[in-house]
């Protein structure tokens, strides 16, 4: 499904060059929950914007769903997105002046899909997280929590192959973090494929596979059990 | 195809989302769109006018004026022999000798009116009818009468009754008898071919202090004529002076034709200024759309994550210039077109806008929209997802 080999990131800031990345190998299988966690600066947004499609490594090869995705230009990482990715993001990223409807239809628009299709199966994405009933309100008139249900259903309606979880429940309270993450569980036990970014330990625990990034390389990568198991050890989870 | 509707959706939620910049943004082009529209339609009004007034003094005529000195001179008799020899052309002449004079019948005063002294087959070339009475006669030009043939719109202001036929009218001073009455042939207005008095030459000469008369009309069979009439006109007058600067040979027909060239460089010279305008506010277009691009990363950030492409990015971005100008075109237009007849009405012409000026216009200010947007839309089109996402 996903496939990364020694993946470099390096950008220029001023005079010195910053390895964001450095040598990142990665296999996520169909219907996986993986869950990237690590400090600020660690390379975990960067990693986030390559398996998104939003950017592409300086070295290393990115393979999604069976093509390689590394030396795409503007317009087909473009395509691959739309096809492949739905996004969740930590600030909604909700078109303001757009309805709840329209706002879910968006992606299908840009992958050319009809009108009266488009409509059907925004309603069904938006019936899936609960929130049908606000499809003609716009984002202004909705809670946090309710926007961000907004955008993981505009992220099921084009039905990727891969959820991109940015930092979901970033800017929610704990009580609709928590109706997030279980919407998140439930998403994966339907089938799909979650990537989750997150600084937060607690959130990270809700997916199936946990990856520890640190200055650019993966530090840890294995199943959430036994990454508690860790973090019991060094003194951070009783 | 999609990507066109949804331009032109996208675009008016941008309009209506933003009236007032949308507005000031458009005033710009309705201004400049309006006064193209205003300039042309004016200066077309006054060309239908002048043209109106010129033809109805006949478009088959040709007038000649000469300048008599003491060794070469043109009588009378020399223009009647040459309308004679060229009979193929002509169908006749007549001096015409004019004048502006106070004109009263008792208590009634006009002043400035135009006296025309012709001779007694003035009317035939004319092919003006005689409503009551007779034209002026042969015997009228020898003894120089003061009789005088006038328009309906003269019976109209001077007299109370139609039967005026006997009646005498005072010009500059003089008593005329009134012989006869022409047909109206133009609602008796002011200064249209109805306001018109005519005295035979001799005594118009006499009026005008002159001579000999010094111009002349001559009839010829039809514009098809003009050419070979002016011509023929030409080459006898050259044989009579020797000078081609002591006498001028022109037609109505090819006086129209210099109006019309006129106006048409006037009206392009107008209309020309009026376009900088537009460039104006296309510069202003530009401006208000780099302005709302950076305004909007974060929206094109979205698109672009979500799978927009640039040609997405791009079209949409167009499609906002474009409707923003031409909605101002379509304002500036409807603007003008009410200035214009208004204007028009105003002065007594017939000024409307003119078809071509409104599509040209129109196209224009689509295309200045176009041209102008395309360089935001571009920037747009080219934003970093990740940068545009992070943008506040």
């Amino acid at each position: 499904m996903i496939e990364l080999n020694e993946i470099t990131k390096i950008y220029q800031a001023g005079d010195t060059e910053v390895r964001a990345n450095d040598g990142v190998n990665l296999k996520i299988e169909k219907g996986e929950f993986v869950a990237i966690v690590g400090k600020s600066g660690s390379g975990k947004t960067t990693i986030m914007n390559i398996i998104g499609a939003l950017d592409v490594p300086t070295d290393g090869q990115y393979i999604l769903g069976g093509t390689d995705v590394s030396d795409m230009d503007d317009n087909e990482l473009a395509e691959v997105r739309n096809k492949m990715i739905g996004f969740i993001f930590q600030q909604y990223n909700l078109l303001p002046r757009s309805t709840v409807l329209e706002n879910v239809e968006l992606p299908l628009l840009y992958a050319g899909v009809s009108s009266a299709d488009r409509k059907v199966r925004a309603m069904k994405a938006l019936e899936k997280v609960g929130i049908d009933d606000k499809a003609h309100n716009h984002p202004y008139q909705l809670s946090g929590g309710q926007q961000q249900r907004v955008s993981i259903a505009r992220a099921l309606a084009g039905n990727p192959s891969l959820i991109l979880a940015d930092e979901p429940t970033g800017a929610l309270d704990s009580k609709t973090s928590r109706e997030v993450l279980d919407l998140l569980v439930l998403l994966n036990e339907e089938g799909n494929t979650i990537v989750l970014i997150t600084h937060d330990t607690g959130v990270a625990c809700e997916a199936k596979r946990v990856v520890k990034m640190h200055d650019g390389k993966i530090v840890y990568d294995g199943p959430v059990e036994e990454y508690k198991e860790t973090l019991v050890s060094e003194g951070w989870l009783k | 195809m999609r990507r066109f509707f949804q331009g032109f959706k996208l675009a008016f939620r941008s309009i209506r989302s933003n009236k007032m910049r949308s507005f000031l943004t458009m005033l710009g082009m309705i201004i400049g769109v309006a006064s193209v529209i205003i300039l042309t339609g004016l200066v077309n009004g006054v060309t239908n006018y002048l043209i109106e007034s010129f033809s109805d003094m006949g478009t088959n005529m040709i007038s000649v004026s000469v300048t008599n000195s003491d060794s070469r001179s043109a009588s009378v008799d020399d223009m009647f022999a040459i309308a004679e020899e060229n009979s193929d052309i002509f169908e006749g002449v007549s001096p015409s000798v004019t004048g502006s004079y106070t004109v009263k019948k008792g208590s009634v005063s006009e002043t400035g009116k135009t006296i025309t002294g012709v001779a007694e087959n003035y009317y035939i070339i004319q092919h003006i009818n005689i409503a009551d009475g007779r034209f002026i006669g042969y015997a009228d030009i020898t003894g120089r009468t003061k009789v005088c043939v006038v328009g309906s719109y003269i019976v109209d202001t001077f007299f109370t009754s139609d039967d005026v036929v006997g009646e005498t009218i005072k010009i500059d001073g003089d008593e005329y008898t009134i012989v006869g009455i022409l047909d109206e042939q133009a609602d008796s207005t002011s200064g249209s071919a109805d306001d018109c008095i005519y005295i035979p030459y001799s005594t118009a000469c006499r009026l005008t202090y002159t001579s000999e008369p010094s111009t002349f009309t001559f009839a010829t069979f039809g514009t098809d004529y003009i050419t070979k009439g002016e011509n023929a006109l030409d080459d006898a007058l050259y044989e009579i002076f020797k000078d081609e600067s002591m006498y001028t040979v022109t037609s109505m027909s090819s006086l129209i034709s210099t109006i019309e060239s006129i106006t048409g460089i006037l009206s392009s010279v107008l209309a020309g200024i009026a376009g900088i305008s537009l460039l104006v506010a296309g510069i202003g277009i530009m401006n208000i759309m780099l302005v709302s691009v950076i305004e909007r990363t974060r929206e094109i950030g979205i698109r672009k994550a979500l799978g927009a492409k640039r040609a997405d990015i791009l079209i949409q971005f167009v499609i906002e210039a474009a409707s923003i100008s031409s909605l101002g075109g379509l304002l500036g237009i409807l603007f003008g077109a009410v200035v214009t007849v208004n204007v028009g009405d105003y002065f007594g012409l017939e000024a409307s806008p003119s078809i071509s000026a409104i599509i040209v216009s129109f196209c224009v200010s689509a295309g200045i929209g176009i041209f102008f947007g395309f360089m935001p839309a571009k920037r747009a089109a080219r934003l970093n997802p990740i940068d545009a996402l992070k943008s506040e």
